[in-house]
């Protein structure tokens, strides 16, 4: 039972982490940034690339190697997802719904196929595994790696919720989720406030990306398809806009999966997910924590 | 024809319809004014189903429709064109009219499909009806090209002729003549007239007082969501509430306040 | 070119007269040019390898066809396009090999059942804006295939085999195949097109435009909506039992989120709503890799990249829809 939860907890931080990058995307600029899970999957890539680059040093301090590889890659994600906004979004802004979705879709081929052709399809085995001794915590197995991958996710998603609530920056975000037309008249620089969410959420699914790669230790091309669906399920569960929410929805996930799994075996463990999402959405659209919004005529 | 019996309408908190009440008998022009943020185009939307009322009731000829769906709004008689022109600007100018016929073409999924003269009766019918009313509005310019390509005032008369293809009982007409010039809002006057000399009701807001006290038969003054004046135009001239409210300036004066104000309420939020 | 300068200079025209090319391109008779290269094309290249890529590309016309009916007029992103296609080559493989019956006559349970899962997935998502419907239809799509994959009657991961033709016997030649899914492929398509052109397929379009607009003329935009779903359902599951009777054989590697990502692709590159665009669009992606085998690699990070492209430089696609007034 603990256990279950703490499976639960753990892959829910994941979860969490990237769909807070679809929450906020969508938060300001109502878009489904599909190509939001490919950014995760470039984020394991870059890490594989660079801890390759550091070859031997990685071996002697793998957690410090580790630590400075998620900064890089978040970096480097960071601004993969400022130039996808600039070069298929920004174009456009305006545009029918469909076109942005369909250019999304288009993104995250690019993406995908993109990185199969500089990488080569097979899968890539991560070099720094982390392994640690387990701890018996209230009958659940949980492992050191698994408590410094959470508390990562804790400290990220603890600034992220400051940055936004308490600075000039995170107030501009929130304004221009309100109103974009009336933020520019305000003379705030609407751009490049939209550059800057794409950085901070892209650099999210990035740090988790190179996180997935050190735990589960093989990556593939197409593993941000799926995580970039449930991200999704997660920010509906939470209230797609909503931080908390999000956040809130992320775990809830992990936990019905870990829970689900369980009960209905490993196999379904995507439809069931999938299929809660379809019920939520019948259910309650707004999510958890979202607000019911009267769309203006 | 239409009630409209003790409306309220809020957006989180704030009132925008505060109580309103008012009528529309059939062959009737009813004119709703008031200043910017009144709450006149909320109470349409009321009217026309596209918000929810917090409270109150609609009623259309006897039947309650308060808070069902637009279209069958649409389905008992009532037609609509909106404040900021709703056409459907990639589509053809017959097509557009064409949306009107959309409730009474007898036309089944069959007869599409297998062409029958059914079928094809009822394309005829649909056309002749869009050309008609074209002819009605007296629109300039190509019938057959895309509506986005018309001139601003064209495009207005698209979507009166598609309100009007649905041969409505109860027109609603949200300021028609924003936007346009001397001598089309002279063409607006009488088409307005000539529709209600078909016996269609019309409800209008409208900014422009010299058309308003011209073709209305009764006008409705709102302020801040409340109604505060309802009589023939002459009367409501006369009303010392109204001319507190509004009219105290002339409309001119009136509109670079209402423009003030909107600015000042932006900078608020 | 000196000559030219002493020309008065040419008033703008408004609304150009039509140019032969435009008449032949709104043309009545360009469905049946189109049906004759195909009836034609057996007699130029008739190995059975060109007669097997020359009916998928038949089959694939009316899968962009049936996508058609949801994105191009009615404005709706299915990104899971593709679970219709398997539930209509599964519900007729599994009913023909159960029972042992041709596939044509599993034609009316394939209807049923896809018609049930459009009701099943449109019914509470089109309710919503229409993004989540894009996102839904993406999890449906992974629903589908994983439950393939994990169902004994259907196979599991090897899928079924064995599967009869669509007459009884699975030996008839290939050309008469090809022949027999043209035919049913060309009226597809002609019905597809005559639904466009009817009340109902001006009322998608109106939705597509502007939803509000259309309510406020009585159209019931989620009835409406619905419908297109559904038609939609119907294409892709009659496609796939065309799929499951070329093949005999199918497994759920066939319908994964890259064959809906396709289907999307030719109508989005051929013209969204407009019907022979999207015939051409359908014809052109699934020619495209025998064309260009040596670039397989690069031809999917080509399809995203065209995706964005055609987006902003040209969102009407090759072949633009027009209406066809007088």
């Amino acid at each position: 039972m603990s256990q279950l939860i703490w499976n639960g907890l753990f892959v829910g931080s994941f979860y969490a982490l990237v769909a807070l990058g679809y929450s906020m995307v969508y938060g300001i600029i109502k878009l489904l940034n599909f190509a939001h899970g490919d950014l995760y999957m470039l984020g394991a890539f870059s890490g594989f690339a660079m801890l390759g680059a550091m070859g031997g040093l990685v071996r002697s301090s793998s957690l410090v190697a580790l630590f400075v590889v998620l900064i890089l890659t978040m970096v480097a994600t960071g601004l993969s997802g400022v130039v996808i906004e600039r070069v298929a979004y920004r174009p456009l802004r305006g545009a029918p719904r469909l076109s942005l979705l369909i250019t999304a879709v288009g993104a995250s081929f690019a993406l995908e196929y993109g990185t199969r052709i500089v990488a080569g399809p097979n899968p890539k085995v991560y070099q720094v595994r982390l392994d640690g001794t387990a701890l018996h915590v209230l009958g659940a197995l949980i492992t050191w790696q698994q408590l410094a991958l959470m508390a990562v996710s804790i400290v990220l998603m603890v600034a992220l919720n400051l940055l936004i609530t308490r600075t000039r920056q995170g107030r501009a975000m929130r304004a221009i989720a309100q109103d974009p037309k009336a933020c520019l008249l305000m003379g705030i620089d609407v751009d490049k406030v939209i550059s800057r969410t794409f950085f901070i959420g892209s650099a999210l699914a990035g740090a988790a990306g190179v996180m997935a790669g050190g735990y589960y230790g093989k990556i593939d091309f197409l593993m941000g398809f799926i995580i970039g669906l449930k991200a999704f399920t997660a920010a509906v569960i939470g209230g797609i806009g909503n931080i908390p929410g999000t956040m809130l929805g992320g775990l809830l996930l992990g936990l019905l999966e870990s829970f689900g799994t369980h009960f209905v075996g490993g196999q379904w463990r995507d439809v069931f997910a999938f299929a809660f999402l379809i019920l939520f959405l019948t259910v309650r659209p707004t999510g958890l924590l979202g607000e019911r919004v009267t769309e203006r005529v | 024809m239409l009630e409209v019996e003790d409306l309220r309408l809020s957006f989180g908190g704030v009132l925008a319809v505060d109580g309103l009440s008012f009528g529309v008998g059939a062959g009737e022009i009813v004119s709703v004014i008031g200043p910017n943020g009144a709450g006149k185009t909320s109470a349409f939307n009321c009217v026309t189903g596209f918000y929810k009322p917090t409270a109150g009731r609609i009623r259309i000829d006897g039947a309650d429709v308060t808070g069902r769906r637009p279209s069958l709004i649409a389905a008992r008689g009532v037609s609509r064109t909106f404040q900021n022109l709703r056409v459907f600007g990639e589509m053809s100018v017959l097509d557009n009219v064409r949306a009107g016929t959309h409730l009474w073409l007898r036309q089944r999924v069959v007869d599409a499909l297998l062409h029958t003269p059914r079928y094809r009766r009822s394309e005829r019918e649909g056309t002749e009806e869009a050309n008609k009313w074209l002819d009605f509005v007296g629109l300039r310019g190509d019938r057959a090209g895309l509506v986005r390509n018309l001139p601003y005032g064209e495009q207005r008369r698209v979507e009166i002729a598609r309100a009007l293809a649905r041969r409505p009982k109860l027109l609603l007409l949200d300021e028609p003549a924003a936007g346009l010039n001397h001598g089309e809002k002279a063409e607006l006057l009488d088409l307005i007239r000539r529709i209600r000399d078909l016996g269609i009701a019309i409800a209008l807001i409208e900014h422009d007082m010299g058309l308003v006290m011209e073709v209305s038969d009764r006008v409705v003054v709102l302020n801040f969501g409340r109604e505060i004046a309802d009589g023939p135009p002459e009367q409501v001239r006369g009303d010392p509430a109204v001319i507190e409210a509004y009219l105290g300036r002339d409309a001119d004066e009136a509109e670079v306040e209402a423009a003030r104000e909107e600015v000042g309420g932006a900078r608020g939020e | 070119m000196s000559d030219t300068v002493q020309d008065p200079p040419v008033k703008p025209v408004k609304g150009r007269g039509p140019t032969f090319v435009t008449r032949f391109l709104e043309s009545r008779h360009l469905g049946w040019a189109g049906l004759a290269i195909g009836l034609l094309a057996p007699f130029v290249i008739a190995t059975p390898y060109a007669m097997d890529v020359m009916t998928s590309a038949v089959v694939f016309v009316m899968l962009a066809v049936g996508l058609n009916i949801v994105v191009g007029y009615c404005g709706l992103l299915d990104l899971g396009y593709a679970a219709f296609f398997a539930v209509g080559a599964y519900t007729s493989g599994v009913l023909s090999t159960e029972l042992k019956i041709p596939l044509l006559a599993t034609v009316p349970a394939v209807i049923v059942v896809t018609v049930l899962a459009g009701v099943i997935i449109g019914g509470p998502t089109l309710r919503l804006r229409s993004d989540y419907l894009a996102i839904v239809t993406l999890g449906f799509g992974e629903i589908i295939r994983i439950t393939a994959n994990n169902l004994s009657i259907t196979g599991g991961p090897s899928g079924i085999y064995g599967i009869p033709g669509l007459f009884g016997d699975a030996t008839s030649s290939q050309v008469v195949f090809y022949y027999a899914v043209l035919l049913i492929v060309a009226v597809a398509v002609l019905l597809a097109a005559r639904l466009g052109r009817s009340r109902l397929g001006r009322a998608w379009r109106f939705v597509r435009e502007d939803e509000d607009a259309a309510e406020a003329m009585g159209i019931n935009t989620y009835k409406v909506k619905l419908a297109a779903y559904i038609a939609g359902a119907v294409w892709g599951g009659l496609a796939g039992v065309l799929f499951a009777a070329q093949l005999s054989a199918i497994s759920p590697a066939s319908f994964t989120f890259l064959q809906s990502a396709l289907v999307l692709m030719a109508v989005v590159l051929g013209g969204m709503g407009s019907t022979p665009g999207v015939v051409l669009g359908a014809i052109v992606i699934s020619l495209l890799p025998e064309v260009l085998r040596g670039l397989a690699d690069y031809r999917f990070f080509a399809f995203g990249v065209l995706l964005i492209i055609v987006m902003i430089a040209r969102p009407q696609g090759l072949w633009p829809h027009r209406s066809r007034e007088r």
